[in-house]
């Protein structure tokens, strides 16, 4: 190297401690760097925790509801006007019927109770949920006996009267609201620091039905966890098995040939086409062609599969893959046939790997809405779906097609229930997560 | 006969099989099994498939089969005198499925006994009546057409159904007889079964190619329609989104695929310097602690579903960019905008900028590395001028890919970016994609026969084309690229 010795020039003698200003050039331009890397990385955990905060503070609110308790009177001639406590002709009497009872008996607990008041009597009745008399309809249909008595109920109360109490609607905003009034605030406080209304844990928000537009109070994710789950069966049951009898045909025995190499384009150009073209695919081919019904699970279901299958035979060859090929060869050597090796050595081994791919597929398909709002599970549903199979054929909702459908209401309200249904979404989500964590961290094997 | 019960009469006949033919088998090698030529399991089994799959085969394609050709034959009859264009045809035909199943389900009722049902009269009995007490709501009036359509649509529906539930029946036990004759100790059953098991096994991975070719198929086919009823050169040319039920709506595509690119830009100019970067700084600075938190932290954003992020740019975002940034520079006063979509879409990709950076990153060989601090480099100097040149096909490549999920994103866009179609430069003013008005045009109630209905399936076409393409891309940049180490 005695050439590159005799061209370097002589550089004056200095300490290696005293930085020059190219080293400390460098030296700041690598600090800067670092800090770039610092600051992507804690935008990225910013905007999760913002996300966070986001959906938890508008959310927590809607899993606790404000109910009234106060003594019904279910007056016999106004119930029951033929007087034989026969439900079919009691049922005539609507839920307009119901009505005034449920607003006279209101009124008169909150004269018993002593609090003055200047409401009018609409007013009073209007400070209820509108989904309480229907409440009682149905309460006093499924049990005849109870006309005539009286009850001390708890009732829901109307979304702004309950929205006081979770901050969303202040005096002042109540003043400007055409649907509350201060006045009936103060009632309501007044009736909170008697102990009449409380504000407390809200089961109805798991178990009841979506309810219309005015009744924000009521409306509940049943049918949609229903639905889900449904839909979570039909994919369980048709992807698991077909993708991983693909993956096996594909890993284990297909011939590298034409066919198989478009196959396997096929799948890796699936996995990212956008969700919504799967719905356009099923609304066509299941729908429309198929004659399949609208807002099934069913439907959701065979879309939310062809969906996931990719995910689950991509995961299922990488663990098929992982399988050591000494496992296969000494099967086949003490006798047993290609297909034996495979099923009984092979593919227990790759189980788990397997049970993990299929879960987190599962749960992407837990959460892909934009499929299913073109096939009709926007759809506004009441009834509960039947058990299965037929109700695989009944209209449904769906967690993250419930969410959607509420942001789309006018009432404010509707906000803290969208947030509510996510964070039900996200507990499901983060339930399913887990198991995969564990599965994996406690049978996956290293060779 | 219910379809359950057929399905379980047929899986009940295979199991019989399945014992029958082990037995059978055994019985032929005298009761010693070793000098049969499989293990028992395998003639049992063989029966067993020979009696359920045919049989289960049969019966799906009669499914998909039989509605279309009674649909062809009922609507044969309507066609010369009632409908001309496809539309109102459509129409008539549900009237006559609707008809037919009130007529069921009025006899399933007892309101109706079957000869009476036979013999209906449109003139002499009130049908929508009839229907309306069993719960079936007529719009208008039941012609004699319709009527004589719909009773022609349950005798063929009824012919149908006894047929198919016949031959299957008898399918599945002609495979039964079939496998139970061929079972004797010599035949290989072990070979047979693996065959068949094969086939089903090959039969499952071109699933993959059926979903294709559904989704081009089934996109292609109403495109056409759309392209008869509307001219392609203004659907692909066109300035304008103006739908109207009415008719007369200007569909143009460039507004919507304006708004796609610039929520895609923005989410782009997000997500990839703020990814790559994370994906830098976890490679190559992070130790060990650092990595094991905040990696799994940042990959929780990619488990997220999109409802959630829509959300997210509904409630929080895109009030807070209209209350901070939009209204107080002047820009505009809707709190849906091209910026929020952006915003956020560029958040839900972080973690796929980063972790698929991070995999390429971690890919480059340490030697590259060392070399470079060899020669006196600091670690950012061999980041920008080694590693990241090295990684630079798989990263161009991981920005494709990022790109075509935002152009397909659909939640995000729906909740976040508008409905209104606009062809602005303004980033805070609502912009509309052609995913949105995929979703607009289908929700609800529509009619397949207009061009507004219609015209999703060609955005969906457009849109799967260009996602298509950048995947395509993206795969050939980073094979054509890639270095390749040892």
């Amino acid at each position: 190297m005695s050439d590159a010795t005799a061209h370097a020039t002589p550089t004056p003698k200095r300490s290696l401690y005293t930085e020059d200003e190219r080293t400390r050039r460098r030296n700041k331009a690598e600090t800067r760097f670092r800090a770039y890397g610092i600051a992507a990385v804690s935008v990225g955990l910013l905007a999760l925790v913002m996300l966070l905060i986001s959906i938890l503070g508008n959310g927590l609110s809607s899993f606790r509801q404000t109910y009234v308790t106060f003594p019904v009177t279910l007056a016999a001639e106004r119930l029951d006007p033929a007087g034989n406590r026969d439900p079919a002709e009691m049922a005539r009497v609507t839920t307009f019927g119901y009505l005034p009872i449920l607003a006279q008996s209101y009124i008169d607990h909150v004269e018993n109770l002593g609090i003055d008041h200047d409401i009018g009597p609409r007013d009073m009745a209007a400070m209820l949920s509108e989904e309480a008399p229907a409440q009682l309809r149905s309460m006093v249909l499924a049990n005849p006996d109870l006309v005539g008595q009286t009850l001390t109920m708890e009732m829901l109360v109307g979304g702004r009267i309950d929205g006081f109490f979770k901050g969303r609607v202040t005096m002042e905003s109540a003043a400007l609201d055409r649907n509350v009034s201060p006045e009936q605030l103060l009632l309501a406080q007044a009736l909170v620091d008697q102990g009449a209304m409380e504000t407390r844990f809200n089961w109805s928000f798991i178990t009841s039905p979506d309810a219309s537009d005015q009744r924000p109070e009521a409306a509940g994710l049943g049918i949609a966890i229903i639905g889900s789950f449904y839909m979570m069966l039909v994919v369980l049951a048709l992807a698991l098995p077909i993708g991983v009898a693909a993956s096996i045909y594909l890993e284990e025995f297909a011939p590298k040939n034409r066919l198989t190499d478009l196959i396997e384009v096929n799948i890796s150009n699936l996995a990212a086409v956008p969700s919504i073209v799967f719905g356009i695919l099923g609304l066509a081919i299941f729908i429309n062609f198929a004659g399949l019904p609208q807002s099934a699970p069913i439907v959701g279901g065979l879309v939310l599969t062809l969906m996931t299958l990719p995910t689950i035979i991509i995961a299922t060859r990488a663990s098929l893959r992982a399988v050591p090929p000494s496992i296969r060869e000494a099967a086949l050597g003490v006798g047993a046939s290609k297909m034996q090796s495979v099923f009984h050595h092979v593919l227990p081994l790759a189980a788990p790997g397997i049970l993990t791919g299929t879960i987190i597929g599962l749960a992407q398909a837990l959460g892909e809405t934009a499929p299913l709002l073109l096939i009709g599970m926007v759809a506004f549903v009441r009834e509960f779906p039947a058990a299965p199979p037929e109700g695989f054929f009944d209209p449904a909702s769906a967690l993250p097609v419930q969410v959607y459908n509420w942001t789309q209401r006018s009432d404010p309200a509707f906000v803290e229930r969208a947030s509510g249904a996510i964070i039900v979404l996200l507990v499901f989500l983060i339930f399913m997560n887990a198991v995969a964590v564990l599965l994996r961290r406690r049978f996956e094997r290293r060779w | 006969m219910p379809l359950l019960w057929i399905v379980v009469i047929v899986l009940i006949i295979g199991s019989v099989g399945f014992v029958l033919g082990r037995k059978r088998a055994i019985a032929s090698a005298g009761g010693n099994a070793r000098i049969l030529h499989s293990l028992p399991n395998y003639y049992g089994s063989n029966v067993a498939i020979l009696a359920i799959v045919p049989a289960l085969l049969v019966l799906c394609i009669w499914l998909v089969v039989q509605p279309s050709v009674i649909e062809n034959t009922v609507t044969g009859m309507i066609t010369d005198t009632a409908a001309s264009d496809a539309g109102a045809r459509s129409l008539i035909m549900s009237d006559v499925r609707r008809v037919a199943d009130g007529i069921e389900a009025a006899i399933a009722n007892g309101a109706l006994s079957s000869g009476d049902a036979r013999d209906l009269d449109s003139d002499a009995t009130d049908i929508r009546a009839l229907l309306g007490q069993v719960g079936v709501a007529l719009g208008s009036d039941v012609s004699p057409n319709v009527l004589e359509a719909a009773q022609r649509y349950r005798t063929l529906s009824a012919t149908g159904n006894t047929a198919m539930t016949a031959i299957v029946l008898v399918l599945a036990v002609l495979g039964f007889a079939y496998g139970y004759m061929r079972t004797n100790k010599e035949f290989r059953a072990r070979n047979a079964v693996e065959a068949a098991i094969l086939s089903i096994l090959m039969l499952a991975s071109t699933i993959a190619i059926l979903t294709t070719l559904g989704i081009v198929m089934s996109m292609l086919f109403e495109t056409r329609n759309f392209f008869q009823l509307y001219p392609w050169t203004e659907f692909f040319f066109g300035l304008e989104w103006r739908p109207s039920f009415e008719g007369g709506s200007d569909l143009g595509l460039i507004p919507l695929l304006w708004g796609t690119l610039y929520i895609s830009i923005i989410a782009l100019l997000v997500s990839v310097p703020v990814g790559l970067f994370a994906a830098i700084y976890m490679a190559e600075y992070a130790s060990k602690r650092v990595r094991s938190i905040a990696k799994p932290l940042l990959e929780v954003l990619a488990g997220i579903p999109t409802i959630v992020y829509g959300l997210f740019a509904l409630i929080t975002v895109g009030p807070m960019l209209r209350d901070y940034f939009a209204e107080p520079l002047g820009l505009g006063t809707s709190s849906s905008s091209v910026m929020t979509a952006g915003i956020v879409m560029g958040i839900m990709l972080i973690p796929f900028v980063s972790s698929l950076s991070d995999d390429i990153i971690n890919s480059v060989p340490q030697s590259l590395r060392d070399g470079s601090y060899g020669l006196g480099a600091t670690q950012s100097e061999t980041v920008k001028q080694v590693i990241l040149p090295a990684a630079l096909p798989g990263i161009v490549g991981a920005v494709l890919l990022a790109a075509s999920r935002a152009i397909g994103e659909t939640m995000i866009v729906v909740l976040g970016a508008g409905a209104g179609a606009a062809l602005s430069l303004n980033p805070f003013e609502a912009m509309t994609t052609v995913t949105v008005k995929i979703v607009g045009q289908l929700t609800g109630d529509t009619d397949f026969s207009s061009p507004e209905a219609l015209v999703a399936f060609a955005l969906g076409l457009t849109l799967f084309v260009l996602t298509l393409g950048l995947n395509i891309l993206a795969l050939y940049i980073v094979r054509k690229y890639r270095e390749q180490y040892e």
